[in-house]
């Protein structure tokens, strides 16, 4: 008999209940019809503040969020707290630039950022780049999701992989059959599970081990203990560097991944985006205090469970759980984050399988494929992406699988200068986007292998940290490599612009024109121009 | 509902409001420090949650100050 029945019971029975509305979404705010990627992919386009609130949100702070953070803060303590900034700092930052997108991308019709690159560069090869560093980016993200859930499954003794398939084809069907509307409805479920499992833990928590003060001091006490330099419950002057670019680094490339944009592209209108970047930061505070919870497993002295020899952190939150909650109360808590991690799966694999159909098969393989070929085409990649996320998690180290994502950052930040920049300027040639693309990818590769960790015996790929001293520099400090990387691209995208100007290279025809960035609901334009764009 | 043509953009001088959420929690040496504690939590930690509070105020405003009158 196993003795997390009761925790088992009420997990599968929540995870059935939202099963069955990811496929009842299909008749939510029904469409005439779901064959487009318009209605399978954003959901037609019409999502209003509190599903956009939940949509945009559900999809940022994901299961891995739940879990890896405050694993992080257990196990190195300060440098872990750099989510917090980062959700400070992305908000405003987007809120600018992400109305230009939608705006622009409502008056031509785009569904990804490589259709805008496309228009305003005249470059498919940009395009098609930015496709491919969004697929290739979004894949171990889609993986991060399945290590979440594994790490519940663990806590409730469940073993072998044969769940967590089951969990995802079930995912996969509910996705194939409802698209963007599934997760959409879902993540009302999943959210308010996790304020609910929060707002408890945050209070019944700190009550039973003492207070916080306490809490703070327990885990300064183990930092101390330590040999680890870099640790400790605040930051030493060799990380501080590491910890704002890491904040600025992942705020940049948040927005960047493809599915942020997918989320954003499907509200109704520009205030929908604005209110929402005003009303996001409420899950900054969550997420601040689910990371303490890496302090609150260290007070209670929380052991990660044990596999192969190797202790897993990842299972430091359910652990926590466990011996804190009562049974049908960790059951809950497991669901909360078991259904955090389908959520932004789901809207992953949809941008996935959008950036797939609209830019590799439309543009390369069948160029005059109709409405209702995007939409089964993008129905079928978004299964192929899932398959390809459980694959990551069957046959490669789930250590692994970390490292993957930790590169996918660094690469989803090299599409800045085309996306990001590209919505206020068009002064970058395509050419000199191309070679900055080039650059900055070879120089972030190159700056990750060279990041090591003797402490767990890696020498290549081993963080994100990278210290200075290795550039010559007669310092300590480190920096988010990927900050590094962007600055070469942009670097090299800047010369490469100058040369092909003066060269007189070829610059192909801008699309778009300025008061495209500004068009909103109800615009004559977007009426207008609907009915000229194929 | 419908707007005018061609004579709206983005620009606003209370767009400048939203570059405070984003310079502050980039300076780490405003809060790395432990003393004053606020409840317990060392000031690194409640002075970085309250500058979520100070980004929602500020994106709010620029939201109030920006949005379009229908």
């Amino acid at each position: 008999m196993n003795e997390h029945l009761t925790e088992i019971i009420i997990f599968t029975a929540l995870f059935l209940l939202v099963s069955g509305m990811g496929f009842v979404a299909a008749r939510w705010r029904r469409p005439e019809n779901l064959a487009s990627l318009d209605e399978w992919g954003l959901g037609g386009r019409s999502f209003g503040s509190w599903v956009t609130w939940f949509l945009v949100g559900g999809d940022l702070y994901t299961a891995y969020t739940f879990v890896a953070v405050p694993a992080l803060l257990w196990g190195a303590g300060a440098t872990g707290f750099f989510a917090v900034p980062y959700t400070i700092v992305v908000y405003p930052i987007v809120f600018l630039v992400l109305i230009r997108l939608w705006s622009v991308s409502h008056v031509h019709g785009f569904v990804t950022p490589a259709d805008f690159v496309r228009a305003r560069f005249d470059s498919p090869t940009m395009a098609l780049l930015v496709a491919i560093t969004g697929i290739v980016a979004t894949m171990p993200y889609i993986a991060l999701q399945l290590v979440g859930i594994e790490a519940v499954l663990k806590s409730m003794g469940v073993t072998g992989h044969l769940p967590i398939v089951i969990a995802f084809a079930i995912l996969a069907a509910y996705t194939y059959q409802s698209g963007l509307r599934a997760p959409a409805l879902i993540a009302f479920v999943k959210d308010t599970l996790i304020y609910i499992v929060i707002l408890v833990a945050i209070i019944a928590i700190p009550a039973r081990l003492g207070g916080w003060g306490s809490i703070f001091d327990a885990a300064q006490a183990k930092f101390d203990a330590t040999p680890a330099p870099g640790d400790g419950i605040l930051l030493n002057g060799n990380n501080q560097l590491q910890y704002v670019t890491l904040a600025l680094g992942s705020a940049l490339a948040l927005f960047l991944y493809p599915h942020s944009i997918t989320g954003v592209l499907a509200s109704r209108n520009r205030d929908v985006i604005k209110r929402n970047m005003s009303a996001l930061p409420a899950y900054s505070l969550l997420l601040g205090l689910i990371a303490l919870l890496g302090y609150m497993a260290i007070a209670a002295g929380v052991k990660p469970i044990v596999t192969e020899g190797k202790p897993d952190n990842n299972t430091i939150v359910p652990q926590l759980f466990d011996q804190m909650f009562p049974d049908w109360f960790t059951g809950i808590a497991y669901a909360a984050i078991g259904i955090g991690a389908l959520v932004p799966a789901a809207i992953m694999s949809i941008a996935a399988a959008n950036l797939f159909t609209r830019n590799i098969y439309k543009e390369y393989l069948k160029p005059n494929a109709s409405d209702a070929d995007e939409a089964r085409i993008s129905k079928i990649v978004s299964l192929l992406v899932k398959v390809g996320a459980v694959l990551c998690i069957l046959f490669l180290d789930t250590g692994f699988s970390i490292d993957l994502q930790l590169i996918g950052g660094v690469i989803i930040l090299q599409t800045l200068p085309a996306v990001a920049l590209g919505l206020y300027t068009r002064w970058f040639h395509r050419g000199g986007l191309i070679a900055g693309w080039v650059a900055g990818m070879t120089a972030g590769m190159l700056l990750l292998y060279n990041i090591g960790n003797p402490a767990i015996g890696k020498l290549h790929f081993a963080g994100s940290a990278f210290p200075l001293e290795k550039l010559g520099l007669d310092t300590k400090t480190t920096i988010y490599a990927g900050v590094l990387a962007l600055a070469v691209n942009l670097a090299v995208a800047a010369i490469g612009t100058v040369i092909a100007r003066t060269a007189e290279l070829a610059d192909g025809d801008d699309a778009t024109r300025p008061d495209h960035y500004f068009a909103d609901e109800g615009d004559p334009r977007i009426r207008d121009l609907d009915l000229t764009t194929p | 509902m419908t707007t005018p043509n061609g004579d709206r953009s983005d620009h606003s001088p209370w767009n400048w409001l939203l570059i405070v959420p984003i310079i502050l929690p980039l300076i780490p040496f405003l809060y790395n420090s432990d003393e004053p504690r606020l409840l317990g939590f060392p000031l690194f930690y409640w002075l970085q949650l309250a500058f979520i509070a100070i980004g929602v105020a500020c994106t709010t405003i620029v939201y109030q100050m920006t949005k379009r009158r229908r």
